[in-house]
């Protein structure tokens, strides 16, 4: 399988996210920069963390406009998995490929803390190697990953099974506990903590890589 | 040329130069200086950027070892970490800006230090950061010193974590004297592959001079020079002088530095910093031995109808100077250009030695790069004894509660949890964090091979003032010892050297003495001093801070699951390698304990035995080494009981059983601060006994862990008996109800 990696400039987790998926799962991997208009033959693409663009005006704000996210919305609507990481998800949230924002958080001050996730569906290609109910031990690391949609919107996310993972200690404010969501096809996830961070037993916590051997197994182009 | 302005005596003044300092400057020039000329001069030469008042004593220092690539007089020092890598390292200080601005101050110091490590090619790894702030709950000025904190703490976080690199450890410490003069001094490491090191180098005849990154405008106009006068009530009318930092275009010119560095067209390159395209022009001549002449027509402006006097000194951030080599320098323009980054050819490098500037055609600074950069005044301060005022005879000592104190020094701003700060820290980044902050030494894997870096940052202003050239000697210590803690060997230093002002006497006295200590500790302990950064003239209204000599110590381990702190399991036998040592009532003036419950500074710092020091280091490596150490942690700020403490804080709360046999007074028992100890949990006592007498150490086993509670005896008598839960939230939520 082979995973691309979008370098925004300001991405900082983007050679996390290729080693975690190149080494520690042991899959292709390359980089893809923000002007490229096509994504070559990757199975799936990664939206890495980071401060794309410094993000100074609002979070993801620009990056939506980078010319690689023609190529993502249409890579997503061909139903290929695509991945948003921290301000991958704020991206992806920016680009309407998934729902609500993504604000401040609650005590208005970055946080980076271990956080324990709580599995809520396995009905997607990033959760399908986890059970219902499988705590993950992740790193969260944001100043804006507060999840915040309209009631409306959180229903209709909770009706359809999207909610991929809540935080059993909400760190930030999200409503109903949100970490984690998917689209309505399910085949693009945002997720506020690193699961690249915690795919190496070295570094504490392996829990991360469930998520990228969820893709593995579901890891077929549609 | 015209000079134009007229050389008054208050202009020369103005610009902190005095009457023989200009003398040589007409002296060099052969005439009297341009105004441009005399601005340059007076940041080139000011306290911040020659060194003037410590250059002679920094010669004390060691500088070589077997590992040391790079020693001090580049942007940073270079160590070899083998495997065909090095580290490249530098502390630095940013005390003055933090103070008039805590945000922008304390971002741009980040920034600045990161800059110095990727000019020399090496990709920053992290960030450690040593902060000095005043009292938070004092009537007056704890409102102030409040704000001064979380802005220092939210500055650094903006920039590290936007730019990208890990903050993964310093220390911050709180004392009346930094009321009006906080110190933020960061250091950052970064690492390369041998070969790409890059110097800050002018050469080449006719070789292209660019420069890279953000415009150049007024801000920071001179910021060095300001960095080297006392504080005074018009200070606060020079927060114009702070820069603001951008970290999102220092990270751009990171990754593109990088890239075009790879090209192989690149010759030399040097950051802005201080003194900005003065420093880095003459500096980069200066060490090629060769001349640079520019145009400021072509310098990248952000202001308008800028004089040549602004443009050389300002100070505006993100910006670097690069040498080409003449015919490839498309090969870098297109790299810049790929990162969305402006580089721009303003000048040329010339034979004669000279930094030649031009504004609209016409010279406006001629002067020998040579003596501009390294001619400048060299001070013989006199010194005489460092200045004390503390008592040496112990007050009448109170009467003693071991029970209530541990609870009371657990909460003390010094000891308590530093979470607040760290979490706002993105201190994972780059995912080679093995071990962060609140560990004794945090551990860097280096992913390219199988070693990993640890590194620590140590330094004590109350032991410096009771003496300084101890206190720059434990400084040294423990810093060794916080990385022998973790298993590692200390292979080089970077030093931070905070004091008052340098024409005083008696604060130039404790400057002396400082160095000439840290000088015999870093060589006994072998951990040579690859660069770092002095700071003079930390004071407000008259009052000096303490000596605080910062050192960052860097070491080398294999890589592997680190050990940490927590006890892990009950019934684990509890080793003090090193023993109880012994303490007088002298030199426990200078403990947490006697600040914190006997409210006094008096006597001595803690004695140190160099010699049984390493021995204990020695040893712990050695027991880390047979993996016989289940959790370890060394004796600090707080001694023994404070230390048991922050061993019991661990997920499963597991605490322990003391009984010590020793018939010091209880309260120096459980509180003195005596070097050379390090307290191990294992299920391998007997083990770990002989290797400590191998390396002729005392390794009492002083008790076993239990569930839930930590109980200290003396000869079988409680002097206290905590439940963990009860410690911990003492501990945990202190620094966020003095915040607040």
């Amino acid at each position: 399988m082979k995973f691309g990696v979008i370098v925004f400039p300001g991405s900082n987790c983007d050679h996390d996210a290729f080693y975690a998926v190149s080494e520690n799962l042991g899959q292709k991997a390359e980089f893809i920069w923000h002007d490229s208009e096509t994504l070559g033959d990757v199975d799936a693409v990664i939206l890495p963390g980071g401060f794309s663009y410094g993000d100074y005006l609002r979070c993801g704000a620009i990056a939506k406009f980078s010319p690689v996210m023609a190529a993502v919305r249409k890579f997503a609507a061909a139903g290929g998995p695509v991945l948003g990481i921290c301000n991958g998800f704020q991206i992806l949230v920016e680009a309407g490929l998934l729902p609500g924002a993504l604000i401040r958080n609650r005590g208005l001050k970055f946080i980076c803390r271990e956080v324990r996730l709580r599995t809520e569906t396995t009905n997607s290609p990033f959760t399908s190697a986890a059970h219902v109910g499988q705590v993950l031990r992740l790193f969260i690391a944001h100043g804006e990953g507060c999840y915040y949609a309209d009631e409306k919107t959180l229903d209709e996310l909770e009706a359809e099974d999207r909610v991929t993972f809540r935080y059993l200690d909400n760190p930030n404010g999200s409503l109903r506990d949100i970490a984690g969501i998917l689209s309505r096809e399910r085949n693009v996830m945002g997720m506020m903590p690193h699961p690249e961070r915690a795919s190496d037993p070295l570094m504490g916590s392996s829990d991360g890589l469930t998520v990228f051997r969820s893709l593995l197994g579901a890891g077929v182009r549609a | 040329m015209t000079t134009g302005t007229a050389m008054t005596p208050e202009l020369i003044a103005q610009h902190q130069l005095t009457p023989a300092e200009y003398a040589k400057i007409v002296a060099i020039l052969g005439r009297e200086p341009s105004y441009t000329e005399l601005g340059i001069f007076s940041v080139m030469w000011s306290e911040h950027c020659s060194y003037k008042s410590s250059r002679l004593h920094l010669k004390k220092l060691p500088t070589r070892g077997p590992r040391v690539v790079q020693g001090p007089g580049e942007n940073a020092g270079i160590v070899d970490i083998g495997d065909g890598y090095v580290i490249a390292f530098k502390i630095e200080s940013h005390n003055h800006p933090s103070f008039i601005e805590p945000f922008q101050g304390a971002a741009t110091g980040s920034g600045g230090i990161l800059r110095d490590i990727f000019t020399m090619g090496a990709r920053p790894i992290a960030v450690l950061d040593s902060l000095r702030f005043g009292r938070l709950d004092d009537p007056e000025t704890g409102p102030r010193n409040r704000r001064i904190l979380a802005g220092v703490v939210a500055g650094i976080a903006h920039y590290g974590n936007c730019f990208g690199v890990p903050t993964v450890g310093g220390e911050c410490l709180f004392e009346p004297c930094y009321d009006g003069n906080p110190l933020v001094n960061v250091l950052a490491l970064g690492v390369c592959r041998k070969e790409d090191i890059f110097y800050a180098k002018a050469s080449g005849l006719g070789n292209p001079v660019i420069y890279v990154g953000a415009r150049t405008g007024r801000d920071g106009i001179h910021g060095a020079s300001m960095a080297s006068a006392e504080f005074t009530e018009e200070s606060k009318q020079k927060r114009p002088n702070v820069q603001v930092g951008d970290p999102f275009m220092e990270k751009l010119l990171l990754e593109a530095c990088l890239e075009a560095m790879q090209t192989g067209a690149i010759v030399g390159i040097q950051d802005m910093g201080a003194a900005g395209l003065t420093c880095s022009t003459c500096e980069m001549g200066s060490r090629g031995g060769v001349g640079i002449e520019i145009e400021l027509d072509k310098v990248p402006q952000r202001a308008t109808g800028m004089t040549p006097y602004e443009i050389m000194l300002s100070e505006s951030q993100e910006r670097m100077l690069l040498v080409a080599e003449k015919g490839r320098e498309d090969e870098v323009y297109a790299i810049f250009r790929k990162w969305g980054l402006e580089a721009s050819e303003i000048g040329v490098v010339t034979g004669d030695g000279k930094l030649r500037v031009r504004h609209h055609g016409e010279v406006v600074a001629e002067i020998p790069n040579r003596e501009l950069a390294d001619e400048a005044p060299l001070y013989d301060r006199p010194h005489t004894t460092p200045l004390r005022r503390a008592p040496m005879e112990a007050p009448a000592l109170p009467e003693a509660s071991v029970q209530e104190a541990l609870p009371a020094l657990l909460a003390a701003p010094d000891i308590c949890s530093k979470r607040w700060i760290w979490e706002q820290y993105d201190y994972q980044v780059r995912t080679n964090t093995l071990a962060g902050p609140g560990a004794d030494a945090a551990i860097l894997r280096i992913k390219e091979t199988g070693t990993s870096v640890a590194i620590a940052t140590d330094g004590n202003g109350r032991y410096s003032y009771l003496s300084p050239r101890e206190g720059a000697r434990l400084a040294v210590a423990e810093c060794c010892r916080n990385l022998a803690t973790v298993g590692a060997l200390p292979v080089a230093a970077t030093n931070c050297l905070n004091f008052g002002n340098p024409e005083r006497p008696e604060i130039m006295a404790q400057l002396v003495e400082a160095i000439e200590g840290m000088a015999e500790a870093c060589r006994h302990f072998e951990t040579p001093i690859t660069g770092g950064n002095v700071s003079l003239y930390n004071e407000t209204l008259g009052e000096g801070i303490f000596p605080t000599p910062v050192l960052g110590i860097v070491g080398l381990l294999k890589t592997g699951p680190p050990v940490t702190i927590p006890f892990r399991n009950a019934g684990r036998a509890v080793v003090l390698l090193g023993g109880v040592g012994g303490c007088d009532e002298i030199r426990f003036g200078g403990t947490e304990y006697a600040k914190e419950i006997v409210k006094q500074l008096w006597g001595l710092p803690p004695e140190l035995d160099m010699e049984r020091e390493k021995r204990v280091h020695e040893a712990m490596r050695a027991i880390v080494a047979e993996g016989l150490a289940e959790s370890a942690h060394d004796l600090a700020d707080g001694g023994l009981a404070v230390t048991l403490a922050e061993c019991s804080f661990g997920p499963a709360e597991i605490g322990a059983q003391i009984d010590i046999d020793s018939d010091l007074r209880p309260e120096i028992l459980a509180f003195h601060e005596g070097a050379s100890r390090i307290l191990i949990s294992t299920a391998h006592p007997k083990r770990v006994a002989a290797i400590a007498e191998k390396f002729g150490v005392e390794a009492p086993v002083v008790g076993v862990t239990i569930e839930k509670e930590l109980e200290i005896r003396q000869r079988g008598v409680t002097l206290g008996c905590w439940e963990i839960g009860a410690l911990r939230a003492a501990y945990e939520r202190a620094l966020e109800s003095h915040v607040r």
